[in-house]
């Protein structure tokens, strides 16, 4: 279980720093699927399998199929790629990358510091999960319910689209005239 | 396996998600790094739940993947609204709210 943790996070981690070093969008996301692949295996290395199953099938599923919809109605190819290597240039990303390795190394040294336990290798019982979630969460899960009511009427009225014409004859009858 | 190790690859996540917030320019590439940040910090609530034993780090993890799809959709939604009304993904474009008076 050791070997599985090591290596699907150093996939894991390879695979971020691709993500957020690719110029094409779709290139990031196929990157961002290995990603998340890894980091399910972390879970499951970890023993959560319910929460291994929901990362490949929300977000490896899900998240990411919206945000290849997005990409192909925006029609972003070749020239986004262009466009992005003229914003890549070293002077925008060293002073970053500076500050957030500063802010990784004091992470990593507080992480280190503290007392280190070993990782129990057993698996978390199914069964306490919802016991858990609809017991003494329950009020967190009506407030996701509303959270996700909010972001289906955000994202329906804010999606929508303003129509110029009423209809497509009325739209030749204009340019007729 | 320690318990630092996991928290180390969960902070090594969180870094790189933030280093791409600071660094691209195009929306969709900062909304991707969000989604990293999150998954991030879901690692570090399933590694805490998995340390003691307990099942209150995965229901964490549960709130944080709807939270996250919430926030996608009306992402993505705005990301659609600007490209229909700007035609780019330039988040340095995007500056009609900026004061032109000089002071």
């Amino acid at each position: 279980m050791n070997y599985l943790f090591y290596i699907s996070s150093i996939v894991a981690i390879a695979a971020t720093v691709m993500v957020i070093t690719r110029h094409q969008p779709v290139h990031a996301l196929l990157y961002l699927v290995v990603s998340f692949l890894g980091v399910a295996m972390i879970f499951l290395s970890l023993g959560a399998p319910f929460v291994a199953t929901l990362e490949i099938i929300l977000y490896a599923g899900a998240i990411i199929v919206l945000f290849i919809f997005v990409v192909m109605m925006l029609n972003l190819g070749r020239e986004s790629a262009i466009q992005e290597r003229q914003w890549m240039q070293p002077k925008t990303w060293i002073g970053p990358s500076i500050l957030t390795a500063i802010l990784l190394g004091e992470l990593l040294v507080l992480l280190t510091m503290g007392g280190s336990a070993p990782m129990p290798q057993q698996t978390v019982d199914l069964k306490k999960i919802p016991l858990s979630l609809y017991g003494e969460y329950v009020i967190a899960v009506e407030l996701t319910g509303f959270l996700l009511m909010a972001g289906i009427v955000g994202a329906a009225h804010i999606g929508r689209h303003k129509k110029k014409y009423l209809h497509r004859f009325l739209k030749q009858e204009e340019e007729a005239v | 396996m320690q318990s630092y190790s996991v928290l180390v690859v969960a902070a090594i996540l969180f870094v790189l998600g933030l280093l791409g917030v600071l660094t691209r320019r195009n929306i969709i590439f900062i909304l991707i790094s969000i989604e990293i940040m999150l998954n991030a910090a879901g690692v570090a609530f399933v590694a805490a739940g998995a340390r003691w034993g307990q099942p209150d780090g995965q229901v964490m993890f549960l709130f944080i993947l709807a939270m996250a799809a919430s926030e996608v959709s009306v992402g993505l939604a705005l990301v659609m609204q600007v490209y229909h009304q700007h035609k780019t993904l330039d988040v340095s474009k995007l500056n009609n709210l900026k004061d032109d008076i000089e002071v």
